[in-house]
C-alpha cells in the first residue's frame, strides 16, 4: 500500500508526519512513501533528504491524496486555502487517515469522514496501556512541551536558572514551580533541575510524589487526605475543601518562586483554573509563567492562548504549538509513534494495513472504520496505573498486632511447661547435660546472629567441620572389645575425619579469598 | 591421662569453637576463627585418643584418620566454588552417617550398665540420635544430588504427602515405645531397625518434595539437623563437648533457615511441606499480556556501562551456572579504573546456599567491601545508572512488591527498577523457579541481554 504524507497547513504548524529515517523503515514493512514536496521543509527535513530515503517527492497535492491509500498527518483535515477546499474532501473512499483528531470535540468531522467511508485512526486515542506506550503520540508531544516550557520560560526570565557565586557577585538560583506532573510536567522538572533551578511540583495524585523525587524535583504535599487519581493514569476533579487548600499553597508559593509552569489537565474537561489575578499579582515583576494548558481555557486566568502577555510585570507564555516550536524533535518522536502503530497493524510485513479489532490499541484509536463512526471504543481492559487494593491494606497490621503479643507469652507458657514436666521426671545426670545443652543453644544464637551475610557459606562449611565433633562418639567406642563395633567405629571415624579435614580445608581456602 | 585433663581439654575446646563462630562476624577475623576451630578440634581429639576411654586398636584408629583425613584434602583443594552447596551437602550427610553408626555402636555396647529412668532416657536418646542422624543422612544425600544435577531440581510431590509423613511419623512413635519396652530385655533392635529405614525414606521424601529455588534453606536446615544429631549422640554418650557443639551447630543451621525463609517471606514450615516452585504456576503472573521487552547488544551494553557513573551489578544462580564471575570481576576492575563506582548488591537467597555469591564473588578477587547485602543497598538504586542483572530473576521482581496475588508477594527484592537502566542478562524469557513472570522485563527502562552469561559478558568486555 501507498503512504502519503501531506505538507502541513495550519498555520504555524511546523511538524511533519515522518521524517527521511522512518521513511526508510516504513519501506521495510513492505509499504511504499510519498511525500508532498517542502513537506519537511519547515522541520529542516529537505526534499532530497527524503529522496534519498527511497521517498517519492509529489509536487500536485490532489494527485497525493487521490494516490495514496494511507495518509499520515500531524493535525486533522481542515479547510486548504491554496486548494480551495476542506481537505476531507481530498479523501477519497478505502482510505485510511492517521492524524490527531481529537474525535471529542469534532463529532461534525467524524460524521462527515465517516460520510465519506473512509477509516480515520485518531492518534490522540491510543489506549494508555503498557503495550501502547510506543504509539503513545500525546505523551511524546509532552515531553516534547514540557521540555520546550522551560525553554521558553528561561528566554523570558531576566535572569540565570542556577545559582553562583561569581566575582561580581552571588546569583541565586532561579525557584521553579510544576503544577501538574504529568508527562510534561515530569519533563518541565527534569529540564529546570538540569538548567539548575530549584523545582517543587504539585500534582493531585499522590502516586507521582515518588516520579518527581526520582527527577530531584521537591513534592509539595498537601495537609488534606484525598485520592486524585482517575481511571487511565489521568487526574480527576477534586472537592471543593480539597481545591481550597489547593488554592492556599499555590498563593504561597507564588509570593516565592520565579517561574510557574502549569500543565493540569482533566480529559474531556476545561482546564482548571488554578492561578488567580490576584495570585499573578502578588509574584515578582520579571517572573515567568507558562501555562501548557492555554489551549484548553488555561489553568491561569490571565493567559491568553497563542500569546505572549506581560500583566503585572509578569511574563504569560500562552504558547499552544510548543511541540512545533521543536518540530525536528517532534516529527521525528510522532513519525516513530506512527511507524509503531504501522508496524503493529502490518503483522505480516507485506505492506498491507489490518484493522484488527481484537488488538485492543487498534480498537480503541480507530474512531472511523469504513465509513461507520467506532468512537467511544469500550472501556479498555487494563489502566496504566492499576487501582490499588486499598481496602485490603489498611485493617491488617492491627490484625497482626494481637498475636504478636500473645505468641511470645504462649511459647513461653509452653516451653516452662515442657521444662517443668521434664524436671519431674529425668534423673539429675540428664538434667545437667541439658542444662548445658540450653545454654549452648543460647550462645549459638547469640554468635551466630552476629555473622555478616557475606560469611554464611564459611559458617556452613565450619559448623560443618565442627558438627564432625562427633567423631568423639566413634573414638570411644573403638577400643570396644567385639569386633564389629570396633570397625563400626572404624568406618565412623574414617567418614568424621574426611569431614573435619575436608570442612576445615575448604574454609580456610573460602576465607583466603575474602580480601578487601 | 585422668579424666580431669580431659574434661579441661574439652572445655577449651568448647571456648575455640565459640571463638570461631564468633569470628565469622568479619572477614578480617574469619580466619583466626576458622585457626581457633582447628585448634578445638585438635585438642579434642588428642585429649580424646590419650584419654582413659581409649586403650586398644590404635591401628584402626590412626588408619582411619589418615585415609579419611587424605579424602577429606583432596576434596577440599578440588572443589570448584560453584560447587560448594553440593560439597557442603554431602558432607552434612557423612554427619548424618556417622549419628547413626556411632548411635548403634552405642545401643549394643555391652558395657553401657543403666537401670530405671536413665536407662529409658538413655535409650530414647539413643533412639532419637539414630532417627536425626537418618533423616540428615538421607536427605543430604538427596540434597547433593539435586545440587549437582543428578536428580530433578523440580519438587516431587506425592499425593497426600502430608498424611504420609504425619503416617511415618506416629509409625516412628509407636515404634519407639516398642524399642523402649523391649530394649531392658536386651532386644528391641528390630524397632531400631524399622525405624531407622522409616527415617531414610523420610529425608528422602522430604527433600524430594522441595523446589530449587528453596535450596538455601533446605542446606540450612539440614546444616541444623546435623548440629542436632551431634548433640542428641552427645545425650547418648553423656558427653558435654559434643552436647554444646551440636547445639552450636544446631542453632546456627536454625538461624541460617530463618533468615533463609524470611528472605523469601515464606513460613519454615511452608518450605519443609514443600512444592513451591510448582503449586504456584497456575498464580496472577503468567498469562497477563506484559508488553514487549526491549533487548540490547552487547555494544549498547557497553557504551551504557561506559557512561555511567554508578553500577550496580545484581548476580544470581545464572552467573554460578556460567561461572561468568571471573569475567565478571574484569568488567569490575575496568569499570573501576575508568573511575565509575561498581558495586555489587546480594539477594540473600541468590544463588543455592547461604553466601553462595559472596564466595563465588572473592573467588574471582572481587574485593569484599563493595560487595553488600540488600538491607545495605536496597535505598541506593535510585541514584543508580545502571544496575546488571546476571542470572537472577524472582529475587529482582517488582510484582512481590505491588502484587498482593503474587506468589512471592511480600518478598524482599532488589528495587533495581528505581534506577535509570536495568540490563538483564537471560538465556530466554523462561519464569524463574516460583514460576512467576517478572514485570520487571517489560518496564521502559529494562533491556534484555540474552546469551550465555560468560558469552556475553566476554563480549562486553571486548567492547570496554
Amino acid at each position: 500500500m501507498k503512504i502519503g504524507i501531506p505538507k502541513e497547513i495550519h498555520a504555524g504548524e511546523k511538524r511533519v508526519a515522518t521524517t527521511p529515517e522512518v521513511a526508510v523503515q516504513l519501506q521495510k514493512l513492505g509499504f511504499s512513501v510519498a511525500i508532498e514536496a517542502g513537506a519537511g521543509a519547515a522541520a529542516n527535513f529537505s526534499d532530497s533528504a527524503y529522496a534519498e530515503a527511497g521517498v517519492e517527492i509529489v509536487n500536485d497535492t490532489r494527485k497525493l491524496w487521490a494516490d495514496s491509500d494511507i495518509i499520515l498527518k500531524v493535525r486533522g483535515p481542515q479547510m486548504h486555502d491554496a486548494l480551495g477546499v476542506d481537505e476531507q474532501e481530498l479523501l477519497h473512499s478505502g482510505q485510511v487517515l492517521i492524524s490527531f483528531l481529537w474525535p471529542a470535540q469534532n463529532q461534525g468531522m467524524l460524521d462527515s469522514l465517516a460520510a465519506r467511508g473512509v477509516t480515520a485512526i485518531a492518534m490522540d486515542s491510543i489506549p494508555r496501556i503498557s503495550r501502547a506506550q510506543k504509539l503513545d503520540a500525546l505523551s511524546s508531544m509532552a515531553n516534547i512541551a514540557g521540555y520546550r516550557a522551560v525553554v521558553e520560560a528561561a528566554q523570558h526570565f531576566g535572569r540565570f536558572f542556577t545559582g553562583q557565586i561569581t566575582a561580581a557577585g552571588k546569583v541565586p538560583p532561579a525557584k521553579v514551580l510544576v503544577i501538574g506532573a504529568g508527562v510534561a510536567g515530569l519533563a518541565a522538572i527534569g529540564a529546570a533541575k538540569s538548567m539548575g533551578a530549584i523545582v517543587r511540583a504539585f500534582d493531585t495524585r499522590p502516586e507521582v510524589k515518588e516520579q518527581v523525587e526520582s527527577m530531584d524535583g521537591e513534592f509539595l504535599l498537601l495537609d488534606f487526605e484525598e485520592e486524585g487519581s482517575g481511571t487511565g493514569g489521568y487526574a480527576k476533579v477534586m472537592s471543593k475543601e480539597f481545591i481550597a487548600a489547593e488554592m492556599a499553597l499555590f498563593a504561597e508559593q507564588a509570593k516565592d518562586v520565579d517561574i510557574i509552569i502549569t500543565t493540569a489537565l482533566i480529559p474531556g474537561k476545561p482546564a482548571p483554573e488554578l492561578i488567580t489575578a490576584e495570585m499573578v499579582e502578588s509574584m515578582k515583576p520579571g517572573s515567568v509563567i507558562v501555562d501548557l494548558a492555554a489551549e484548553q481555557g488555561g489553568n491561569c486566568k490571565l493567559t491568553e492562548p497563542g500569546q505572549v502577555v506581560v500583566k503585572h510585570g509578569v511574563t504569560l507564555i500562552g504558547y499552544t504549538d510548543l511541540p512545533s516550536r521543536l518540530a525536528a524533535q517532534s516529527s521525528q518522536l510522532y513519525g516513530t509513534n506512527l511507524r509503531h502503530l504501522l508496524t503493529d497493524m502490518c503483522p505480516e510485513k507485506n505492506g498491507e494495513l489490518v484493522v484488527d479489532f481484537d488488538d485492543e490499541v487498534v480498537r480503541g484509536a480507530t474512531v472511523v472504520r469504513n465509513g461507520e463512526i467506532t468512537w467511544p471504543p469500550p472501556a479498555p481492559k487494563l489502566s496504566a496505573a492499576p487501582p490499588k487494593p486499598k481496602p485490603v491494606a489498611a485493617p491488617e497490621p492491627k490484625e497482626e498486632e494481637k498475636p504478636g503479643m500473645l505468641g511470645p507469652l504462649l511459647t513461653f507458657g509452653i516451653g516452662a511447661l515442657a521444662l517443668l514436666g521434664l524436671g519431674w521426671v529425668a534423673p539429675p545426670s540428664f538434667m545437667a547435660h541439658f542444662t548445658v545443652f540450653v545454654l549452648a543453644c543460647f550462645v549459638g544464637y547469640m554468635v551466630i546472629w552476629n555473622v555478616t551475610p557475606a560469611l554464611h557459606t564459611p559458617l556452613m562449611s565450619v559448623t560443618n567441620a565442627i558438627s564432625s565433633i562427633i567423631i568423639i562418639g566413634a573414638l570411644l567406642q573403638i577400643s570396644a572389645d567385639e569386633t564389629w563395633i570396633m570397625w563400626l567405629a572404624g568406618i565412623t571415624i574414617l567418614i568424621t575425619s574426611i569431614n573435619v579435614f575436608g570442612g576445615f580445608a575448604v574454609t580456610r581456602r573460602m576465607l583466603e579469598m575474602f580480601r578487601k | 591421662m585422668p579424666i580431669g585433663i580431659v574434661t579441661v581439654a574439652y572445655i577449651g575446646a568448647t571456648i575455640l569453637f565459640i571463638l570461631a563462630l564468633s569470628g565469622l562476624s568479619n572477614p578480617e577475623t574469619a580466619r583466626n576463627g576458622n585457626l581457633y576451630a582447628i585448634v578445638g578440634m585438635t585438642i579434642a581429639l588428642l585429649a580424646t585418643i590419650f584419654g582413659p576411654a581409649v586403650t586398644a586398636n590404635y591401628g584402626v584408629l590412626i588408619g582411619a584418620v589418615a585415609i579419611g583425613g587424605a579424602i577429606g584434602l583432596v576434596l577440599a583443594r578440588r572443589v570448584q566454588m560453584t560447587q560448594m552447596p553440593e560439597l557442603v551437602a554431602i558432607l552434612h550427610s557423612l554427619v548424618g552417617m556417622a549419628a547413626v553408626f556411632v548411635g548403634f555402636a552405642s545401643f549394643a555396647d555391652p558395657n553401657a550398665h543403666f537401670v530405671g529412668v536413665e536407662k529409658t532416657i538413655h535409650d530414647i536418646e539413643i533412639y532419637i540420635g539414630i532417627l536425626i542422624g537418618a533423616v540428615t543422612f538421607s536427605g543430604s544425600v538427596i540434597a547433593f544430588g539435586k545440587l549437582s544435577g543428578k536428580i530433578t531440581g523440580n519438587a516431587m510431590i506425592l499425593p497426600a504427602r502430608h498424611w504420609l509423613n504425619l503416617g511415618l511419623l506416629l509409625i516412628t512413635i509407636w515404634l519407639g515405645m516398642q524399642f523402649v519396652q523391649q530394649a531392658p530385655a536386651g532386644n528391641g533392635m528390630v524397632p531400631l531397625l524399622i525405624m531407622t529405614g522409616i527415617a531414610l525414606l523420610f529425608g528422602v521424601h522430604m527433600v524430594m518434595a522441595i523446589g530449587g529455588a528453596d535450596m538455601p534453606v533446605v542446606i540450612s536446615m539440614l546444616n541444623s539437623y546435623s548440629g542436632w544429631a551431634a548433640s542428641a549422640t552427645g545425650f547418648m554418650l553423656s558427653n558435654d563437648l559434643l552436647i554444646v557443639t551440636g547445639a552450636l551447630v544446631g542453632s546456627s543451621g536454625a538461624i541460617l533457615s530463618y533468615i533463609m525463609c524470611r528472605a523469601m517471606n515464606r513460613k519454615f514450615l511452608s518450605v519443609i511441606a514443600g512444592g513451591f516452585g510448582t503449586t504456584s504456576s497456575s498464580g496472577s503472573g503468567g498469562e497477563v499480556d506484559q508488553g514487549e521487552v526491549i533487548a540490547i547488544d552487547t555494544t549498547e551494553t557497553a557504551e551504557l556501562l561506559k557512561n555511567a557513573k554508578e553500577v550496580m551489578i545484581i548476580p544470581g544462580y545464572g552467573m554460578a551456572v556460567a561461572q561468568a564471575q571471573h569475567t565478571v570481576h574484569e568488567i569490575t576492575k575496568k569499570l573501576r579504573d575508568k573511575g565509575i563506582n561498581v558495586r555489587f548488591g546480594i539477594h540473600p537467597v541468590a544463588g543455592r546456599m547461604p553466601g553462595h555469591m559472596n564466595v563465588l564473588l572473592a573467588e574471582a578477587k572481587v574485593p569484599y567491601d563493595i560487595v553488600f547485602e540488600m538491607d545495605e543497598i536496597n535505598e541506593d538504586f535510585p541514584d543508580v545508572d545502571v544496575s546488571i542483572v546476571i542470572g537472577a530473576n524472582d529475587i529482582v521482581n517488582p510484582s512481590a512488591l505491588t502484587d498482593p496475588d503474587s506468589p512471592i508477594a511480600g518478598m524482599p527484592v532488589l528495587e533495581c527498577w528505581k534506577g535509570d537502566t536495568t540490563i538483564v542478562l537471560k538465556r530466554s524469557m523462561a519464569t524463574g523457579y516460583a514460576g512467576v513472570q517478572n514485570p520487571l522485563f517489560f518496564l521502559d527502562n529494562t533491556r534484555m541481554l540474552f546469551g550465555d552469561a560468560k558469552e556475553t559478558l566476554d563480549k562486553v568486555l571486548a567492547e570496554l
